[in-house]
């Protein structure tokens, strides 16, 4: 029965029509050609749209960037050799890339140093970015600030060396008696700190900075991109610990604390940067003892430090506001004190939630260095609009220089924000 | 037999400020009051013995000299006699329209840049992201001084649009691009209704308003009838005619006419001139802070979960509704906050314009009239007090509108 309907039905198959490649529509280029660019009336014309526009762009970039003359030492002469074509004149980034990654007053014989200090700072900075490493290299860690404060200032060792006994002893002091009692180490070690800073300074005898291994280069030689990133670096790393404090003290039950920490940060998150600089150029020095001059570049220090501990308090605010109360709650029930619970229980979670917060206040403020060109510092920007564009060799050159700064900072900022991305997916721990 | 007695009353110790909790925290804040007197305290001595050395007092008595520079770009009458004051709200006025428009425009640009980043087409997809990322990585003063550069250097000067031979011609000859500026014809009326120019417009401005009131009145009127009925009446030649009717009709009366830039002598005269500097600075941050912007509205927008759409779809709306009435409002919930502190860095961003020349009040207050008159903590604090308040009103402004929108939890 079953066998005879089977067979008397027409048009079930009795065999298995052979296999054939998709139609050409469907598959490979023309298939993602027409599900990605070209799936309506819309999406073409968009597409149409945006292929002319960077036509446009290609096309003038392009063959500008590709005729460039490497090689000629003033803009009169790459014309010459361009002869109308059109084509770049990059000889101005060969010719004076010095200038724009040290400044134009840094001592040419010296640029190994900042060199040096860049490489290691490379070297300092990777166990903290990258926790597979091994601990101890945090070892080189503590020491790089004083090593590379030598490396770039030269002057006498003594100086960094009294510097880095003065924060040894503290760390020691806070080691043996924070255990018993937080305010104690903590106010102590504050205490011998500027006890081996002042005993340490009348050790360095009187101008032991002239014959000293490197030679002293004063602050205002500083310059290009090399000031753009010391100043980023200090001022983030030195936030860091402010801005923690900051936030602590704005989540603080003591009023009067409390107060403080909110106008500080509603303060400098008010003001715009350059005000702040201008404090720095013009005001700041009012505020310090008479006879005392501190010079400018740690007046800009201090100053962008203030700025970006305030932006960095309300990113770590964010992340203390996001942990559960059941955290407090039970670091409370296990008998830890303040001091306690913050270091052991909170801090270490809401850290690790504020991270990608910190590191987009790292990048702006990396960006920000910038703004000190207003106030006549040369650097990278500075030196650009400055002593180049004012030269008589390179006067009109702006595409190349300005072409060259930007893409500098987008190396830097674009890795840096790439990190973030890799340490959040490498940090998240919930279940997704 | 048991006795209940009260607990022995605790007499206080001195041990106790530091060790019992209640007391603790008095201690403390009383430690960091008397360290924070003695900052303010040397501070403050260390200023009035440099003023004293310099010679220097605090005072405002400046403001009311005359200023003795002049301004290009100015929304208020002023003259190189006019008084520092006077130059300060001219910069103030300036540091405003700048924030504005460029708010304006950023929006406009981050709104299309991030709606078109999450497009289906992959080109348009992967030139936003590319966007994105080159304005969002390179500081904003270097955008600044690149378009200035356009602006000043790639621009041909108004002696090229002279002659028969002129190498360059204007725009629908309205327009005329410059490296001293855009000139654009500037619209006046004939036979104005009021004397005053300023009354004249803020004519035009009320009939807005009231177009405004009557389209909001007529969308209120059709969603009862939607209601009630089921159906919805087409409103939409209603609201065009209430919208442009008035409007046009008060132009005809008031005869509106336009006055063309013309080439007079070695320069632009007539129309309206908007200067490089402001359209450096104005276009600079629109694209920098479109790009945050346009982060801003994809995360926004990708925050919705899909069921959303799905659960929309699966009502039987339509595409654009879809968007319009599911999608877009709860997004617009994650948006505005992070827009509100773009606007807030707009505000802020514009105090580089005096990297460009543009005189705004951080180039009047903090740049020529602090160079002039040496006053440089009078008017540091002056230009402070500006940006906080500033920043203060608008992320009021900001809030007040958020919490209007904000979810209505039980």
């Amino acid at each position: 029965m079953t066998d005879q309907t089977q067979n008397s039905v027409a048009f079930v198959a009795e065999s298995i029509i052979p296999e054939s490649p998709p139609p050409a529509r469907e598959r490979g280029i023309v298939k993602w050609l027409r599900a990605n660019l070209f799936s309506n009336v819309t999406n073409s014309i968009l597409t149409l749209a945006t292929l002319w526009l960077l036509y446009l762009v290609l096309s003038s970039t392009l063959p500008w960037i590709f005729n460039g003359v490497w090689t000629t030492s003033s803009l009169n002469e790459c014309r010459e050799v361009l002869d109308g074509k059109v084509g770049a004149c990059f000889s101005v980034l060969t010719e004076r890339w010095n200038q724009l990654l040290y400044g134009f007053k840094y001592p040419y014989d010296s640029y190994w140093r900042p060199n040096l200090a860049l490489v290691l700072l490379l070297v300092a900075i990777a166990p903290v970015l990258f926790f597979d490493l091994p601990r101890k290299m945090l070892a080189f860690t503590v020491i790089y600030p004083f090593l590379a404060f030598w490396l770039i200032w030269g002057g006498t060792l003594m100086a960094p060396i009294v510097a880095f006994v003065g924060f040894a002893a503290a760390a020691a002091f806070f080691q043996h008696f924070g255990k018993g009692s937080f305010a104690l180490g903590f106010f102590g070690a504050i205490v011998v700190a500027f006890a081996v800073w002042i005993l340490g300074g009348m050790l360095i005898p009187e101008g032991a900075s002239e014959n000293a291994m490197l030679s002293p280069v004063p602050s205002r030689d500083l310059g290009g991109f090399m000031l753009n990133l010391m100043l980023g670096v200090t001022c983030v790393s030195l936030s860091l610990p402010l801005g923690i404090a900051l936030a602590l003290g704005r989540q603080s039950d003591m009023p009067l604390i409390k107060w403080v920490c909110v106008v500080f940060i509603e303060f400098v998150r008010g003001v715009p940067l350059i005000t702040l600089l201008f404090v720095a150029s013009v005001m700041l020095s009012y505020f310090f003892p008479p006879e005392s001059t501190v010079d400018l570049f740690l007046r800009v220090v201090i100053m962008i430090t203030m700025f970006s501990s305030a932006y960095i308090a309300e990113v770590i605010r964010g992340g203390l506001a996001a942990l559960p109360k059941g955290q407090y709650e039970a670091a409370d029930s296990l008998g830890l004190d303040y001091p306690q619970a913050m270091r052991l229980i909170i801090l270490p979670q809401a850290l690790k939630i504020s991270i990608p917060g910190i590191v987009n206040v790292a990048v702006g403020l990396f960006k920000d260095t910038t703004l000190v060109s207003v106030i006549s510092m040369f650097d990278l920007v500075g030196m650009i609009r400055g002593p180049i564009l004012a030269s008589t060799e390179w006067n009109g050159v702006y595409w190349e220089l300005l072409g060259a700064a930007a893409a500098l900072f987008f190396v830097v900022c674009y890795g840096i924000s790439q990190y973030s991305q890799w340490l959040e997916r490498r940090l998240a721990t919930d279940h997704r | 037999m048991s006795t209940l007695t009260d607990p022995p009353k605790e007499s206080f110790r001195l041990s106790m400020l530091i060790h019992d909790t209640r007391y603790r925290s008095l201690t403390f804040q009383a430690i960091a009051a008397v360290v924070l007197a003695l900052c303010i305290w040397y501070l403050g001595n260390n200023l009035i013995q440099n003023l004293r050395a310099a010679g220097l007092n605090i005072s405002y008595g400046f403001l009311a000299d005359p200023a003795g520079y002049d301004i290009n770009q100015r929304l208020v009458e002023y003259d190189s006699q006019s008084s520092h004051a006077r130059a300060a709200l001219v910069g103030v006025l300036n540091t405003l329209l700048v924030a504005v428009l460029a708010c304006i425009t950023a929006t406009i640009f981050g709104v299309i840049a991030g709606v078109l980043r999450l497009s289906q087409n992959w080109l348009v997809s992967k030139v936003m992201a590319v966007y994105v990322e080159i304005f969002r990585n390179i500081p904003v003063l270097i955008w600044i001084i690149i378009i200035f550069t356009i602006m000043t250097a790639v621009l041909p000067g108004p002696r090229e649009f002279r002659g028969d031979d002129a190498t360059s011609s204007m725009l629908f000859d309205a327009f005329a691009f410059t490296n001293r500026g855009i000139y654009t014809p500037a619209p006046y009326f004939e036979r104005g209704i009021f004397g005053s120019v300023t009354l004249n417009w803020l004519l035009v401005v009320a009939v807005l308003v009231g177009s405004f009131l009557g389209a909001r009145k007529i969308n209120t009127w059709a969603t009862a009838k939607q209601e009630a009925t089921g159906l919805r009446p087409n409103t939409l030649p209603i609201i065009l005619g209430v919208w442009l009717v008035p409007v046009l009709l008060l132009m005809l009366i008031m005869g509106l006419s336009w006055e063309m830039p013309e080439l007079k002598g070695f320069n632009f005269s007539g129309g309206i001139k908007i200067g490089g500097p402001l359209i450096a600075l104005w276009f600079a941050l629109s694209i920098y802070t479109g790009a945050f912007i346009a982060e801003n509205v994809r995360s926004g927008i990708q925050a919705i979960s899909k069921g959303q759409s799905e659960a929309a779809a699966a009502l039987g709306l339509r595409q654009g509704r879809i968007m319009n009435l599911v999608i877009l409002p709860q997004a617009l919930r994650v948006i505005i906050p992070p827009l509100i502190s773009q606007f807030l860095n707009i505000t802020k961003n514009s105090s580089l314009a005096i990297a460009v020349g543009y005189a705004d009040i951080t180039a009047t207050l903090g740049g020529i009239t602090l160079n002039q008159t040496g006053r440089a903590i009078e008017c540091v604090l002056l230009l402070m007090l500006f940006y906080l308040t500033a920043s203060l009103l608008i992320s009021m402004g900001m809030n007040i509108y958020n919490s209007s929108v904000k979810l209505k939890e039980r």
